[in-house]
């Protein structure tokens, strides 16, 4: 057992303060306000603390901490884009991952797994023959393999696809890895708080002011708050704060589902993605089966569920692997997906000054969430985007220089 | 033990069912549950919970005692509780180490205050040793094994209708479908258990009134000619406009319904104090199942917790069943009406009542698997156990009647507010969703006579919803007495006081969570996991919303509940996974090819001859072949699989303008023209050939892999738009082949008698004209570079049409060619494959496509996008190249990066090796300073080494299209 469990044995009351400070009131001014309490807002709030003495920090969350899409998605983490963009952003990201854990003092669940992407068809292969490229040139850990190396990495798994979708080989991304998805958003809380950011719950944003082009403050259901520095990260609602300082943007909102197994014992090690079959599968540490597709095609803001979701699922999982049959599923649901046109994100600076864009995120942004915090910090303390977002801004879509990682994030997240 | 026979039992005693648990034999008989055989049996202990392994019991009979899973052989997490016992099952207990008897995993429970809620976050992180300490969690988690032996299991799907849908059949269900049927509607009731009657069949029913009462409504419920009754059947999650699956052991019912009335009733909840999880203590209604579906007596001697008068009636219950009953504890010091009327009853029965008192905990028999003693303390006004006065009391058994909480999953699934009703202590639904109707316990009803009364309210009222008679009004009686204790929660300094009996949570760990911070009731069940186990927190969540009322100083109103999510109970993936349709779709001519050896692959949901088989012959050579027949005879290759539309109207010239980049308002009757489509970004997403039949009638293809969706936006397009015309959808319906090469028109002209000259069927024109007596739409086309048409007849005419041609071929050595033919061909030619040769970012202007573009057309789709891409600096171009004459080494692959200058300067999109120009050669996307002719490139392939290639003209062949021409 780790001595770091002693001290609960030993002490009379429970030896943990709170995460989280309480803070009966809002302050009338802060220097940045974060909206939208996820991983992305509460990594922004961390960051500005940590590496540049932004201490003066207000998130303002509608619901609860790591409620939206921090705590709704499959928790899969890996850099195998297939943009130049992309790739760099993302393995930053997964850098950044590797020592959270110890940042923190808080177990992640941070467990490389491995992760395929099984490609079905010629077209397919071709697709992961490009990113495995782009990958290699950046220094990234991708291949491109055989379907007899995946049988080995996955020995259970029926190759053939219940005979009309056969394997013929997969991009195997090595450092493809599974998280915890709660415990970022408490720990990045929590290390924000501790750097003096005040995380407000249960205080929605009413309306943002704007004078002359910039921002001065934003209205919230406990009041008005002075600033002049705003980051907006709150995916799903991302439409609508847009509307609040009257920005047009090009996302829309599509539902994307998953759901869960009983527990069962761990027999499945690496995540498995088949964009033919629509379908990715892992298996959590505590020996849930978390599984999902991809996004559902109509546009709606909505965290409803539907039945042919988990029918299809369910038909395409059992294709792959057949004794799956009696295992139960326990539990679905759906978060809200916003969505880009070249399904890479929004980020950054923004045509108001000191109003700041982290949207976008689609089906992938819970990977990012130490990298969104680490370049929107920088790029809100420096009013100059960060190097790694600059093919990720908003003007983009005015001057057509889009980043298109469709062909690496549609299923595979 | 097994009791005397029991009125309207469920076993049948004259069938005996030998089975086999944790390696020793058991019997029971049909009708009985695995756990009630058990019971039966005296086994005590039924599984081990999932954190400390302690041994665990019964505790509902109703489908959730997640502590009682088993396994099956293949069948795994089988709930013991409700699971019919078939002849010849092995049953093992999951989720132990060497066995269930001495499970050593069970050593963890010493080391709970190690262990505290979220100990695993707080520790096992250091990056050398995580691995280490993840193999020992997934190793301890985890419930039962999967088989990977186990078979597919498909299952055919059913589909209902009916007007009203009564979820539970318990005495306000059938009330409900009585008065719902009595206005005319067909009524459905669904029950997850093997019979009718709900809690009528178990409680109170040594109560001869109630009985009777019972049995009439069953009566008339089972003669009503409308009213059908579906038993181990579970509705098993709502979704939007009333559509229910509805699952048993083996099929899944998908439901729509007009109307639905929800009488799910309620959970019995239990009462959280130290050891309230040894077998033996379990809910009375547990109890009560037990004794009246299995005839097995719970136990010897009893101590009833109570705080309503069903645990009075349990009492009487037990004792009617020779259960000595040793006390009713009741949490209550006083009731509104004091003695209530079944509190009379016992005490006339000489019992034992210990009013305002609690159990402070329960003492372990041997080795914690079963219950000696229960302590007895008065409970003080702040709800904790008094120290002065203690009383144990040995019993074998414990049951608990503190209580209930609405079994509202469904409710909240549809969308309905709760609110917290004081007067009974529970949530109730506030504001239902239109169509959807509660009564009963859920509605906060749970006297019998009032049950009965809301029923026919709610099923009045749903029938009316569904369109028969008038919602009738119909008074129900206001509870008068609380049947639910609000704070029936026990603190002790030694712990083991479970609120979650799925993770072994106890009343500590809320205390603990919330010091943390974790106090709102989402981040609660996010930290400390209450809920979400397999129970999904059936008997947890709502006690831990009151732990966390009290220590917020809120009122369970405030604190809210988290949100209820389909499943109710897990659902096996075989049920939704059905039969796995994966469907297939083959054109008119598919026997054709596989007589003629087609080796196939997967175009979209298609089916394509990749190549056909020669005799000794690789399949390169095979592809060759096929190719050399094209360029120098003739060839045939089935494009039945394209999308073949159609559309007609005053207004379909302009609608193609719209859609299309190029012009087609100018385009002559009887020709065609290529069509390059974009999306709003000016990417192109798709690519065919327009044809004009008619001044308002045009017939045009789309690709394979496009033509569903193609078709589904135009159609979108054309609603949105309103224009004068209409698209049809003619892909299935018409066969379609391209007849290709030098002798093509010969060949054709045995078999029409049309003018094929190219002065009367000049290049890129459309004729109809019967074709070896078929009528047919005939396109002169060059896709592949050779003087070919492409020819469409009706779909039930395509196999004659391929045998007339073939014969027809025979004595030119007619070949049919493949797709990998086809792709080579039209590679030498510089024809582009749409998403293979384009992306998800390629403009038109990017693939030299600049000549179809028409950008002084009014409006289409992607011409505002053009605009500004065409205004800018090209940051790719797709050029042709070859590799040397005299090239041996590993040729690149399609999609090998470009290099220059040690940056990614492009990638190759396609390359073959071209036996008609003696080399490899390709396409590829390159920097536009790599785009002109003769440019030297470098192509990296997947070992890292580079590949020299030269950037040169297209087309590869015929670059002067002379193929097209007549030749003298």
């Amino acid at each position: 057992m780790p001595w770091k469990l002693l001290r609960f044995g030993v002490s009379k009351k429970h030896p943990e303060p709170r995460m989280f400070t309480y803070h009966e009131k809002l302050k009338t001014h802060y220097d940045v306000v974060i909206i939208g309490g996820g991983g992305h807002g509460l990594a922004s709030a961390y960051y500005l603390g940590k590496d540049h003495g932004i201490t003066d920090v207000a998130v303002l969350e509608k619901g609860y901490i790591g409620g939206g899409n921090t705590g709704r998605n499959t928790t899969i983490i890996r850099s195998n884009y297939l943009t130049p963009e992309g790739v760099k952003f993302y393995d930053e990201s997964v850098n950044l991952w590797q020592d959270l854990s110890q940042d923190f003092d808080l177990n992640l669940f941070y467990a490389n797994r491995g992760h395929f992407t099984l490609a079905h068809t010629d077209s397919a292969m071709r697709t992961m023959r490009w990113r495995a490229e782009v990958n290699k040139h950046y220094g990234v850990n991708s291949e491109v393999v055989d379907a007899d190396f995946v049988k080995r990495h996955a020995p259970m798994i029926d190759l053939s696809c219940s005979g009309h979708a056969p394997i013929l080989g997969a991009l195997y991304h090595a450092p493809g890895s599974v998280a915890r998805h709660d415990t970022v958003a408490w720990g990045y809380g929590r290390g924000a708080d501790m750097r003096g950011a005040e995380i407000h719950q249960q205080t929605e944003v009413l309306g943002i002011d704007v004078q002359s082009g910039k921002v001065k403050g934003v209205l919230t259901s406990r009041g008005y708050i002075s600033t002049n520095k705003v980051i907006c990260a709150v995916a799903g609602y991302t439409p609508r704060i847009l509307d609040m300082v009257d920005i047009k943007s090009p996302i829309y909102i599509h539902p994307l589902q998953a759901m869960v197994s009983e527990p069962i014992k761990a027999w499945l090690d690496p995540i498995l993605v088949s964009g033919s079959l629509h379908v990715y599968i892992s298996q959590s540490s505590r020996g849930e089966l978390v599984m999902g597709a991809s996004l559902d095609p109509y546009e709606v803001q909505s965290t409803r569920s539907t039945l042919d979701f988990v029918e299809g699922l369910s038909s395409h999982l059992l294709d792959m692997f057949p004794f799956l049959s009696n295992v139960k599923v326990m539990r679905q649901w759906a978060g809200m997906a916003d969505m880009t046109p070249d399904f890479a994100p929004i980020m950054g600076k923004t045509p108001i000054e000191g109003f700041y864009l982290d949207a976008g995120w689609g089906t992938w942004g819970f990977k990012a969430t130490p990298v969104c915090g680490k370049t929107m910090s920088h790029t809100v303390a420096n009013d100059s985007n960060h190097p790694l977002i600059t093919g990720f801004t908003l003007d983009r879509f005015r001057n057509f220089s889009l980043t298109g990682e469709k062909g690496a994030a549609s299923v595979g997240h | 033990m097994r009791l005397p026979p029991v009125h309207g039992e469920w076993i049948d005693r004259s069938k005996i069912i030998t089975f086999t648990f944790e390696g020793k034999t058991y019997t029971g008989h049909p009708g009985d549950s695995i756990t009630s055989a058990l019971w039966a049996a005296d086994i005590r202990v039924l599984g081990r919970s999932f954190k400390y392994h302690r041994p665990r019991g019964v505790l509902t009979m109703a489908n959730h005692d997640v502590n009682a899973l088993m396994q099956s052989t293949e069948r795994l997490n089988v709930r013991a509780d409700v699971t019919p016992l078939v002849d010849g099952m092995a049953l093992t207990a999951v989720n132990t180490f060497g066995g269930l008897q001495s499970d050593k995993a069970s050593i963890l429970g010493a080391f709970s205050r190690f262990m505290p809620v979220g100990f695993y976050y707080k520790a096992f992180y250091t990056k050398q040793l995580f691995p280490m300490w993840e193999r020992m969690f997934r190793t301890l988690t985890g419930l039962g094994k999967v088989d990977f032996s186990s078979p597919r299991v498909r299952t055919p799907k059913n589909y209902g209708f009916c007007d009203v849908l009564v979820i539970g059949a318990g005495p306000s269900g059938l009330a409900a479908a009585l008065a719902a049927a009595a206005q005319g509607a067909e009524v459905l009731i669904v029950d997850e258990n093997a019979r009718v009657g709900g809690s009528a069949g178990y409680i109170g029913c040594t109560d001869s009134e109630r009985a009777e009462l019972h049995a009439a409504q069953l009566s008339e419920v089972q003669a009503h000619p409308r009213i059908r009754i579906m038993t181990s059947t579970y509705a098993a999650g709502y979704y939007a406009d009333h559509w229910i699956p509805l699952v048993a052991s083996d099929v899944m019912t998908k439901m729509r319904a007009q109307s639905i009335v929800v009488a799910t009733g309620a959970y019995e909840q239990p009462s959280v104090f130290r050891n309230n999880d040894l077998p033996g203590i379990m809910m009375a209604s547990g109890a009560q199942r037990l004794m009246h579906r299995y005839a097995v007596k719970p136990m010897q001697k009893v101590v009833v917790l109570t705080a309503n008068a069903d645990g009075y009636r349990a009492a009487l219950d037990l004792a009617a069943f020779g259960v000595e009953v040793a006390a009713v504890v009741d949490l209550r010091a006083q009731t509104k009406i004091d003695p209530s009327e079944s509190e009379s009853q016992v005490n006339a029965k000489g019992m034992r009542i210990l009013k305002g008192h609690c159990i402070a905990e329960a003492i372990a028999g041997k080795q914690g698997k079963s219950v000696a003693a229960v302590v007895v303390a008065r409970l003080s006004a702040s709800g904790e156990a008094e120290v002065a006065g203690q009383e144990t009391i040995a019993c074998d058994g414990l049951v608990m009647s503190v209580g209930w909480a609405p079994t509202a999953n469904l409710l909240y699934q549809a969308g309905t507010r709760m609110r917290y009703e004081k007067s009974v202590e529970q949530f109730v639904p506030d504001v239902l969703p239109a169509g959807v109707f509660a009564c009963g316990r859920v509605n906060g009803v749970h006297t019998l006579t009032a049950r009965h009364a809301d029923g026919r309210r709610a099923g009045s009222m749903a029938a009316a919803h569904a369109g028969f008679g008038v919602a009738e009004l119909i008074e129900v009686a206001a509870e008068s007495e609380c049947p639910t204790h609000p704070w029936p929660i026990i603190s002790h300094s030694s712990g083991k006081n479970f609120v979650d009996f799925d993770e072994d949570l106890q009343l500590i760990d809320f205390h603990n969570a919330v010091q943390e911070g974790f106090d709102n009731i989402e981040l609660l069940k996010r930290f400390s996991t209450v809920g979400m186990g397999p129970s999904q927190g059936k008997h947890s969540n709502m006690i831990a919303l009151r732990i966390l009322a009290r220590l917020t100083n809120k009122e369970p109103q405030q604190v809210g509940t988290t949100t209820a999510r389909p499943f109710f109970h897990p659902v096996p993936m075989s049920l939704l996974g059905g039969r796995g349709f994966t469907p297939e779709r083959r054109t008119p001519l598919h026997a054709k090819h596989d007589a003629h050896g087609a080796c196939w692959m997967p175009a979209g949901v298609w089916q394509r001859p990749e190549y056909y088989r020669v005799e000794g012959q690789s399949r390169l050579e095979c592809i060759h072949g096929e190719v050399a027949a094209v360029r120098t005879s003739i060839g045939i290759i089935d494009v039945g699989t394209l999308g073949k539309l159609e559309v007609i109207g005053p207004q379909a010239a302009e609608f193609l303008d719209r859609v299309y980049i190029s012009k087609y308002a100018n385009l002559k009757v009887g020709m065609t023209r290529y069509a390059v489509m974009c999306d709003e970004s000016g990417v192109i997403i798709d690519d065919g050939v327009v044809g004009r039949l008619a001044e308002d009638h045009f017939y045009f293809t789309t690709t394979t892999s496009g033509a569903a969706t193609i078709y589904r936006e135009l159609s979108r397009l054309n609603t949105m738009w309103g224009l004068d015309c209409g698209i049809v959808n003619h892909t299935g319906a018409f066969a379609a082949v391209n007849l290709a090469g030098p002798r093509s028109r010969e060949v054709l002209g045995t078999l029409t008698d049309t003018d094929l000259s190219s002065g009367a069927f000049p290049y890129l024109a459309l004729r109809e004209a019967k074709v070896a007596g078929i009528p047919a739409r005939l396109m002169r086309v060059g896709f592949v570079g050779e003087w070919g048409y492409e020819i469409h007849v009706p779909a039930n005419q395509g196999v004659a049409l391929w045998e007339a041609l073939m014969a027809a071929g025979q004595q030119f050595g007619i070949r049919p060619f493949g797709v990998e033919a086809q792709r080579l061909l039209r590679l030498e030619k510089g024809h582009i494959i749409i998403s293979q040769d384009t992306d998800g970012l390629t403009s038109p202007l990017e693939v030299n496509l600049d000549w179809a573009l028409k950008m002084d057309k009014p409006f289409f789709v992607g011409q505002r996008s053009l605009k500004i891409i065409a205004s800018k600096e090209r940051k790719q171009q797709l050029v042709g190249f070859e590799l040397a004459a005299d090239f041996s080494g590993t040729a690149p692959l399609e999609c090998h990066l470009v290099i220059h200058k040690g940056e990614i300067s492009g990638r190759v999109t396609s390359i073959a090796y071209s036996p008609n120009v003696g080399r490899n050669i390709g396409m590829a996307f390159v920097t536009p300073e790599l785009a002109k002719q003769g440019t030297q490139i470098a192509i990296r392939i997947t070992n890292g080494s580079e590949v020299k290639a030269t950037v040169v003209r297209t087309p590869f062949y015929d670059p002067e299209n002379l193929k097209q021409k007549e030749t003298t």
